[in-house]
């Protein structure tokens, strides 16, 4: 068993135990923590699947911004009187059903498929220097687009929670 | 035993599924975000998966960039939203907000 394979299997574990976590808790505040175990899983495989900026991009943009909005989304819309923070569900035993025979079907898909991959993998290099010569050439316009867009998407995030 | 690019795609789609169990389940709709976040992360699972073993890798890489800074505007406008809510009807739970005004 090498180290690779050994960091594979924790990660998805960590991955697929938080996640659970996440959709089970009645406490929305475990659900929040659970959903930061859950990112720096995903980080660590982007990082197995060589991909070092994106798993740095990972931690600091979903576990430092999302999360913390996320955070503040539950505090904002719950009485601070009430210690505890529950939320409520509904249908769950056709969802689990439904939902336990729908990923069923998707691995079975995914195991059955004979995928092309490359005869021979290349060792993962820096990416960085590749990741930033695709953004000023190939795809300058969409870059350019999505600064637009997240500019667009605060201010309007701004104007509409002031209302 | 070699990681193969199934092993991947395996977890992708069970975090996948736990994601959309969330969004049917949950009556909270910060909840219901949060398994979007789910989803989003199995979708950027697959797409550096299918570069890395197609020796593509910046592609694939780029695409996943795409995908974060999107996710991030989209839980901003959502949370905004989510604010009005609670300011409008005092609750934000999914199944009793059916009106689209006061």
């Amino acid at each position: 068993m090498t180290y690779y394979t050994f960091a594979f299997y924790a990660f998805a574990a960590i991955i697929l135990l938080s996640a659970y976590a996440v959709v089970t808790s009645k406490n929305v505040i475990y659900s929040a923590f659970s959903l930061m175990l859950t990112f720096f899983g995903v980080a660590g495989f982007y990082a197995l699947l060589g991909a070092d900026f994106i798993a740095i991009v990972q931690l600091i943009v979903y576990v430092g911004g999302i999360l913390t909005l996320m955070l503040f989304g539950v505090m904002l819309t719950n009485k601070i009187t009430e210690t505890e923070i529950k939320t409520g569900v509904f249908q769950v035993l056709p969802a689990s059903i439904i939902i336990g025979m729908f990923s069923g079907v998707l691995i079975a898909s995914i195991s059955n498929n004979r995928w092309t991959v490359a005869e021979k993998l290349n060792n993962p290099q820096n990416s960085l220097v590749g990741i930033g010569s695709i953004l000023m050439n190939e795809y300058i316009l969409i870059f350019e687009l999505l600064g637009v867009l997240l500019l667009i998407a605060l201010i309007g995030a701004a104007s509409i929670a002031r209302k | 035993m070699n990681i193969t690019l199934n092993h991947f795609l395996i977890v992708s789609s069970l975090l996948f599924s736990f994601g959309l169990y969330g969004i049917v389940t949950r009556k909270n709709a910060v909840m219901v975000l949060m398994g979007i976040e789910l989803i989003l992360n199995a979708a950027n699972i697959n797409f550096l998966a299918f570069s890395r073993y197609s020796n593509s890798i910046d592609f694939g890489q780029v695409a996943a960039l795409f995908v974060i800074i999107l996710a991030a505007a989209e839980s901003a406008i959502a949370l905004a939203i989510v604010l009005n809510i609670y300011k409008t009807f005092v609750n934000i739970n999914v199944d009793e907000i059916d009106k689209l005004r006061e």
